[in-house]
């Protein structure tokens, strides 16, 4: 007997040398493919291998798959895989009470707890277990004993577990697992004994579910609703990658990217340099600053130039950034914020960047700022940020985070013929006599000369330059108009984006701002909020500066705002100095994203003040 | 609009900016000569790119009449790279000094060098920090009295022509921007190489560091401290023609017979590495040039008429249809 389910949440986790995030990805993309929305967060550490058996080494993806639409990997587990005792000590924390955990007893050895720091030496000692349902399962004997007859030693045997782990969740769930034998087959295409393998490990999985059938509960969930459409999975960095391919193709430019590996943003970098097919060229640069000196380069040559990076990378480059807001010349800055100061947390989420973004530079440097909101628009705002900048001639920064770049969900391919389909740059071509490089148009866009067009060749730098004649300039009034024409330039771009929009009434008590990644978490607790009843709304920006032109309008629509940020307060600041507002932050920073629960909490407190005062 | 139309000389490569180096100062000869090789290549304005650092060099590209980008410090070599890439018909020279390309952009310069990409790199050296007003610069020399050394330099200067072989340089020659008629000759050797072409010039500071190279380049010391490198030729120099370069035991030394020195051979890398170290007497011309391969010659480009449409990308793999 089945038991339909609305959504469920499932934690894999394991030692990071375990294939842990290999069999998350396999769960939700079969659950994808089977029709479900799916959304998922893969969390591990930044060493490579730490440990094997050790809490450090933990690796875990989480996936919420459902039979409605999902907007959050979930807060807490109702399924826990936990592959050794360090899994299980990690995460048991996070798990729904009551919840299923999949323990790999193998594992749960003499050295396996004392890796882990447990004190107690079997499973039954541990007092915490006592309100989970366990499903033991005897995962790494019974992958070798599966593989007995196939020609592979131990060590590799042993390795195959992950498929036995996730056949198991594919019975209990009821996934088709051939869409993964399938893929099995493709990833060790000329490998037949490791194909052989890890499908025996898998079905063998799968039929020790079969077997303990009668003693646990087995699951379905049913399709979700989606729009119709063909869907694929992305992740928020292939997203990105693909997004500025769709630009170059659109500005009919190549797309030249300047990088320098740094997580979680060097799979955007990866991905675009297998695409020399799509006239994308990529240089990984000695440095973070050569990285993005080499994209001014290839800009002022011409290209639609790139560069992606982190929080730190982005430190490095803000010098070169500001050359190019000097210059004026199209460039797209990629920044996934990790946790930070300094170093930080390199594999954790945290929007901490904003301020940098803004402010980091020396001088009055205005540019254009973006922030994706999930892994399904990173591929829209890195086209959007692409079309501003060669639209504008001026460098815009487009904000993703971890959360964003390594999650995953279903998207629905867009149609490249409507929206996506042509970016007009403002290369200039029809020689001039005395052609002047900083004559603006009516939107204050100064032409784009590549050498290489006869009689346009000019001279342009850092140094601030005549309004006129674009010449050096050391003038005092025309170095003050020459900084407010950059911000004046940059603030009309407000013509060339959408409004803002709310998602519930515009109108109403509390008006919650938020940006990134945390729309997922903050667009599921504001939406309960409203079924309940409560007069609160959500206007979720990803047009940072300038910001939408009815913004400000939006903000006196309500009697409070209040503003969760990954941060100490960082849009908080601005929208309050922008708009002399007195918006309330809600922050946290622990490398973790907001859950669902704790939102609602905030905003609720929120909503029973204003009732109170009220009164 | 008259570039294609006629060939062009020197003048025509003038703009209409004043130049305004200290009176004296050697980098009007490098201006005047890079312009004359210009014109001497039947190069067209449109085709070339001056990109350079910060420094008085540096103000190079505003007095040449092509494309051309004064940037920040130290990185002129960089952003030269990505220029490049994206249009490889171009020709693209580096403008830099030895603070801007040896200090705050010696990283940029030895990746340049060891990725042999196809521009030149012109190094203003005066063993001097100029504009901002004298202080030593990592070419100054061991012991030298400057604004912040003012008991004397106690670090080891870099010498270029060794930094350049040691990153694997295809091409690096010394010059003097004293003497015109070979820097022109370097400078279209230079264009010539395909590859990095580094090309060192001694530029006298009139103002902060006068006379740093008067030991071997003054009129009374030039022949006598200097020996000229010309291919298959014969290391021979001093004012009769007396004096030699020879080679023993692994090292050159200085000698009066003629008849055994050392043939000049600038595919020989010992060989220039030995004359890189050389200290009494400069070598002066191409220590090296070696045809190898340069970076866009492994760069596989797609044409953008025959790209392939992302369209095609985002329907590949594993997708599914909702009906």
């Amino acid at each position: 007997m089945k038991t339909a389910l609305e959504h469920i949440i499932i934690l894999f986790s394991g030692d990071s040398g375990d294939g842990m995030q290999l069999t998350g990805t396999q769960f939700s993309d079969t659950s994808a493919r089977m029709g479900n929305d799916i959304a998922t967060f893969p969390d591990y550490p930044s060493e490579i291998r730490a440990p094997s058996g050790s809490v450090y080494g933990v690796s875990g993806f989480q996936v919420h798959i459902g039979a409605k639409e999902i907007f959050t990997p979930g807060d807490q587990p109702d399924v826990l895989v936990a592959m050794n005792p360090a899994a299980l000590k990690v995460k048991l924390p996070l798990l729904k009470k009551g919840a299923t955990i999949i323990l790999n007893d193998d594992a749960f050895d003499r050295s396996g707890f004392k890796k882990a720091g447990y004190t107690e030496t079997s499973i039954e000692d541990i007092e915490e277990l006592r309100n989970f349902k366990l499903i033991h399962a005897p995962i790494t004997s019974q992958t070798e004993r599966a593989l007995e007859t196939i020609d592979l030693d131990n060590k590799s045997k042993r390795r195959c577990k992950n498929f036995y782990a996730l056949g198991l969740c594919y019975f209990i769930f009821s996934r088709d697992p051939d869409l993964t034998k399938e893929w099995i087959r493709e990833k060790f295409k000329d490998q037949e004994t490791l194909v052989k393998a890890n499908i025996a490990a898998l079905e063998a999985g799968y039929h020790f579910g079969e077997t303990i059938e009668a003693a646990i509960a087995i699951y379905q969930i049913p399709e979700a609703p989606l729009e119709k459409g063909t869907y694929r999975q992305i992740n928020g960095n292939t997203g990105i990658a693909w997004g500025l391919m769709q630009a170059a193709e659109a500005s009919g430019l190549n797309l030249f990217v300047g990088s320098y590996p740094i997580t979680p943003a060097t799979d955007i970098l990866q991905e675009l340099s297998k695409r020399e097919a799509f006239a994308v060229q990529t240089f990984q640069a000695e440095d973070e600053i050569a990285a993005i000196c080499a994209a001014i380069g290839a800009s002022f040559s011409g290209a639609l130039a790139a560069t992606t990076t982190s929080g730190p990378g982005l430190a490095l480059k803000s010098e070169a950034l500001n050359l190019a807001v000097m210059l004026e010349l199209p460039l797209v800055v990629i920044n996934v914020q990790r946790g930070g100061p300094s170093t930080g947390l390199p594999t954790k989420t945290e929007q901490a960047d904003l301020l940098q973004v803004f402010y980091g530079r020396n001088g009055e440097s205005p540019l254009i700022v973006l922030a994706a909101s999930r892994p399904g628009d990173t591929f829209a705002m890195a086209f959007e940020a692409a079309r501003l900048s060669l639209e504008h001639m001026t460098p815009v920064v487009l904000l993703s985070d971890g959360f964003i770049a390594n999650g995953s969900e279903p998207w629905r391919i867009p149609d490249l013929t409507e929206g996506y389909r042509h970016i007009s740059t403002n290369m200039t071509q029809t020689p001039k006599e005395g052609f002047r490089p900083y004559n603006r148009n009516l939107q204050l866009v100064r032409p784009w000369a590549i050498p290489g067009t006869e009689a346009m060749q000019h001279r342009i730098g850092g140094l601030e330059k005549d309004f006129d004649t674009g010449d050096v300039s050391y003038d005092p009034e025309n170095h003050e108009k020459m900084v407010e024409v950059r911000a004046k330039k940059v603030s009309l771009v407000s013509s060339n984006i959408p409004q803002q929009l709310v998602e519930g009434k515009a109108q109403g008590q509390l008006l919650v701002i938020s940006w990134g990644g945390t729309y997922g978490a903050v667009r599921t607790a504001v939406k309960q909020l409203q079924e309940q009843g409560y007069e609160i709304s959500l206007a979720h920006l990803t047009y940072l500066n300038p910001f939408p032109e009815n913004l400000g309008q939006l903000i006196t629509n309500f009697r409070q705002v209040i503003i969760p940020e990954l941060n100490k307060g960082q849009l908080l600041r601005i929208i309050n100095a922008q708009f002399h507002c007195r918006a309330k932050g809600y922050h946290k920073v622990q490398g973790q994203p907001f859950t669902i629960s704790e939102l609602i909490a905030a905003f609720r407190k929120e909503l029973k003040l204003m009732d109170y005062a009220k009164q | 609009m008259q570039s294609n139309s006629k060939k062009l000389n020197a003048k025509d490569f003038a703009t209409d900016q004043a130049v305004r180096w200290c009176p004296g100062c050697g980098d009007y000869a490098i201006l005047n000569s890079v312009k004359k090789v210009l014109a001497t290549l039947g190069k067209r304005k449109e085709d070339v790119v001056f990109i350079s650092g910060i420094g008085c060099s540096s103000r190079f590209p505003y007095y040449v009449d092509t494309y051309g980008m004064h940037s920040i410090h130290g990185r002129a070599v960089a952003i030269a790279t990505g220029t490049k890439i994206q249009n490889p018909e171009l020709s693209v020279w580096a403008i830099t000094g030895d603070g801007d390309g040896l200090a705050i952009g010696g990283n940029h310069f030895i990746h340049a060098i060891r990725r042999n990409i196809n521009i030149n790199v012109l190094i203003f050296n005066n063993e001097i920090y100029g504009l901002t007003k004298g202080q030593y610069s990592p070419t100054s020399k061991l012991g030298q009295r400057t604004k912040t050394s003012p008991t004397g330099t106690i670090e080891q200067p870099f010498n270029p022509a060794m930094l350049a072989l040691g990153a694997g340089a295809s091409f690096f020659a010394r010059t003097t921007a004293s003497d015109p008629k070979h820097l022109q000759e370097t400078l279209l050797r230079a264009e010539a190489h395909c590859g990095t072409s580094v090309v060192e010039i001694y530029q006298n500071c009139v103002i902060f560091n006068d006379e740093a190279f008067e030991e071997f380049l003054g009129k009374e010391n030039r022949e006598d401290h200097t020996v000229l490198l010309e291919q298959g030729k014969p290391l021979v120099f001093g004012k009769g023609l007396d004096k030699a370069v020879q080679w023993e035991n692994h090292e050159l030394f200085v000698s009066t017979e003629v008849d055994s020195a050392v043939i000049h051979d600038e595919r020989n890398l010992t060989l220039s590495f030995l004359l890189a170290r050389m200290e009494t007497v400069k070598p002066l011309g191409v220590y090296r040039c070696v045809q190898e391969p340069e970076y866009a010659s492994g760069m596989s480009t797609t044409e953008t008429k025959s790209r392939k449409q992302v369209s095609e990308l985002l329907h590949s793999g594993s997708t599914w249809k909702i009906d």
